[in-house]
């Protein structure tokens, strides 16, 4: 009877021990649903990182959210209350991520998310954005727009967060160069038609479109605006980066400008980019694995969640084990404090301030030339 | 707004009306002779849409083995069913060979065109055969034996229904959306108006549809035995109709209209595996605005439902959807009081 207790508790005390040596990650991407295309290709850049990180074992446990922000925060409730993970990565799709800041910082668990979520002051001392921010990637847009000559601007964006922070974005950078916004308009992700939309874009006769969309979603309104014969320049935003938007829109994709992170044009960066290496060495480890020309925006992402984790997690290290509060705080302290990190997709520094932490010069303006991105100088 | 504007507006919104059209005469025509309230009508257009794209990305589209499984499936039940009335395995086998052979007919041709990028024409007609072969085999597997049952047990199935649909087009054609060619590709200037050919075909396929259908229901003998189903099921039977060939007969005509629908849209707009919902719900609105009960009212509900959106979409974009599904009330609401109770059902 003794025996057996001991070696009851013995096997206890290991496992215990076992479990605490893991690095258990948490991921929340949506694997279906109207965002999965953004979703998808960050768990597989998750599924080739190392097995390790600083000498631990990573454990990942990948949920599904299916774009619905109810069943992103049911998951992660779950990884913090019976994973105990020590970081969450997610979600893609921006109305996801933001009631899941609320379960990670309860917990207090890291969150990185690879959405542009923008939260109250003060909300997100648990939550990083992986992503570019809305308002770097408006600076570059209006950049290029006023080299360009245009001087009004019309705004066609989804209803929901991810539009709404674009909008607020792209009025303030408006505001500060004299660009005069001078039509809103909005459509939902499940709508079949955007003519209405459309034609009181044209009646404002704007010099410039910005179409807010993200994947496959991003067609049907770039196609709509050029089958009314609008004659202007048209403007997607990073979540429209991908090949999507030419498989769904075809040639009126053509001549289309696509602000996007440096990470998916790797090749076209001049030499003296700082991302140049890491965005090169990330496509060719992507492309091997996922074949060429599977590289996007969002396996970006992933990427570099991994190199911001594997600066971090040896600091955290130093102060405690892995699976117990403090290290979650540790690692917390870590990612806040790590200072210039160059990634793939840009020059990162979060600070106690501010958690986004790209500069302004991150953003790519790229244009459609026969099917492909070509880097606009 | 001034009158180019309106009319393009209108036009779209006509456009778009005759494909809710379309779906709210499947609907009504459920409802009436099966009183089944069909929601996954709009499935069907997705299936439809997204098979035809998956054909032409040169593959066997997944709904062709769902299709297989089902007929499987429908044959079993009708096996087993049929041994048990007749309690001799000759009319049993015949019968499920009766319900299994046409489906995978369909499916062995639609395997050996998969890769083979046949002509358009030729991908979408095996699309219709393959969506409107769902009809009478979604009946067979989850209505047919509760065909006597209330109106509320059918609603039930066809939510469940609905949900395995949406689930399995997620399995089989991937999260992302597919847009498909135009059937016709040219466009008109007709003034301030952008005809396209696309749009020509989804008026000229309405309106021929909605033809057929009146054709059918007021000349052939099959659309008379079904309007004697829709007005009472059991006179009907008394009469020698089969109301359950009836019930296989009405829901093959839903997948053909679902199919029908799913083509004409297909290239105006990118599909996604769960677009279909939406577009359903919009066709069961002009089916509510006729009352679940008249053709004439489906298709003028639905213009007026495809013409509000549009309008809707110019000038409050944001708020469109609410300002679509809000006109039921005043509608539901002057038919409660016009028509007091009447309702057999309850």
């Amino acid at each position: 009877m003794k025996f057996t207790k001991t070696v009851l508790a013995t096997a206890f005390a290991l496992m215990a021990m076992a479990a605490h040596a893991d690095i258990t990650v948490g991921v929340v991407q949506p694997l279906t649903g109207p965002a999965s295309g953004l979703g998808i290709p960050v768990k597989n850049g998750i599924m080739i990182w190392p097995k390790t990180i600083a000498g631990e074992t990573l454990k990942v446990v990948v949920l599904d959210d299916a774009s619905d922000p109810t069943l992103g925060v049911k998951d992660a409730q779950r990884l913090v209350t019976e994973d105990k993970v020590d970081v969450i990565v997610g979600s893609s799709a921006t109305p996801v991520a933001i009631p899941m800041a609320d379960v990670t910082a309860e917990a207090g668990t890291p969150q990185l998310a690879t959405s542009p979520a923008g939260l109250p002051p003060g909300k997100d001392k648990w939550f990083f954005r992986m992503p570019q921010s809305n308002d770097v990637m408006a600076f570059a847009v209006v950049k290029h727009m006023k080299a360009h000559g245009v001087k009004t601007v019309g705004f066609l964006g989804y209803t929901d967060a991810y539009g709404e922070l674009w909008l607020k974005a792209l009025t303030a950078e408006a505001e500060k160069n004299g660009l005069k916004i001078v039509a809103t308009e909005r459509f939902a992700r499940a709508d079949t038609s955007v003519t209405g939309q459309v034609l009181k874009l044209n009646a404002a006769n704007p010099d410039a479109i910005l179409i807010v969309a993200s994947g496959s979603g991003a067609g049907m309104p770039q196609k709509a605006v050029m089958e009314r014969g609008f004659k202007g320049k048209v403007y997607q935003t990073h979540a429209a980066a991908t090949q999507d938007l030419m498989r769904t829109a075809g040639k009126d994709a053509e001549g289309t400008y696509v602000v996007s992170g440096p990470a998916t044009v790797a090749e076209q960066l001049p030499d003296s980019h700082p991302s140049k290496a890491m965005a090169v060495a990330f496509v060719q480890n992507y492309e091997k694995a996922y074949g060429v020309g599977s590289r996007n925006q969002f396996a970006g992402h992933s990427a570099d969640a991994l190199t911001v984790l594997e600066k971090a997690i040896p600091v955290a290290l130093k102060k405690a084990k892995p699976g117990t509060p403090e290290f979650r705080s540790a690692l917390r302290d870590a990612l806040e404090n790590m200072g210039r990190t160059v990634l793939a997709h840009g020059v990162l520094n979060w600070t106690a301030q501010d958690h986004w932490g790209y500069t302004n010069e991150t953003g790519v303006m790229l244009k459609v030339v026969d099917g492909k991105f070509k880097v606009e100088q | 707004m001034d009158f180019s504007i309106a009319s393009i507006l209108t036009l779209d919104g006509l456009t778009n009306g005759a494909i809710y059209a379309l779906l709210g005469m499947g609907i009504v025509l459920v409802f009436t002779v099966t009183r089944v309230i069909f929601i996954p009508q709009g499935e069907f257009v997705a299936y439809g849409a997204l098979t035809l794209a998956i054909f032409q990305t040169g593959k066997t589209p997944g709904t062709v083995w769902l299709l297989l499984i089902l007929a499987g499936v429908a044959a079993l039940m009708e096996l087993v069913t049929t041994w048990r009335h007749r309690g001799s395995a000759g009319p049993a086998v015949m019968a499920a060979l009766r319900t299994f052979i046409a489906p995978a007919v369909i499916c062995a041709i639609a395997a050996w065109a998969g890769p083979r990028n046949l002509p358009l024409t030729v991908q979408a007609l095996l699309t219709v055969c393959i969506v409107t072969a769902f009809g009478p085999l979604v009946y067979r597997v989850a209505y047919q034996s509760l065909a006597g049952s209330s109106s509320l047990v059918l609603l039930i199935v066809s939510v469940g229904v609905h949900f395995a649909m949406t689930g399995l087009g997620l399995l089989f054609f991937g999260a992302e959306g597919f847009r498909n060619p135009p059937f016709w590709d040219v466009r008109f200037a007709l003034g301030p108006i952008n005809l396209s050919g696309q749009t020509l075909i989804i008026f000229g396929a309405s309106a021929a549809l909605i033809v057929l259908l009146w054709l059918f229901f007021e000349r052939s003998l099959y659309g008379k035995a079904l309007r004697a189903t829709a007005v009472n099921r059991l006179g009907a039977r008394l009469m020698g109709i089969s109301t359950q060939a009836a019930g296989q007969l009405t829901f093959a005509m839903a997948g053909l209209i679902g199919a029908l629908s799913g083509l004409l849209i297909g290239p105006t707009t990118t599909i996604f595996y769960d677009s279909g919902f939406l577009i359903g719900l919009k066709g069961f609105v002009a089916g509510v605005i006729a009352g679940l009960a008249s053709y004439p009212g489906a298709l003028i509900g639905a213009l007026a439902v495809g013409v509000i959106e549009a309008f809707g979409s110019f000038w409050a974009s944001a708020f469109k959807e609410v300002i679509v599904f809000t006109i039921i009330l005043p509608v539901l609401l002057w038919r409660s009081l016009r028509s007091g109770h009447s309702d057999e059902d309850h």
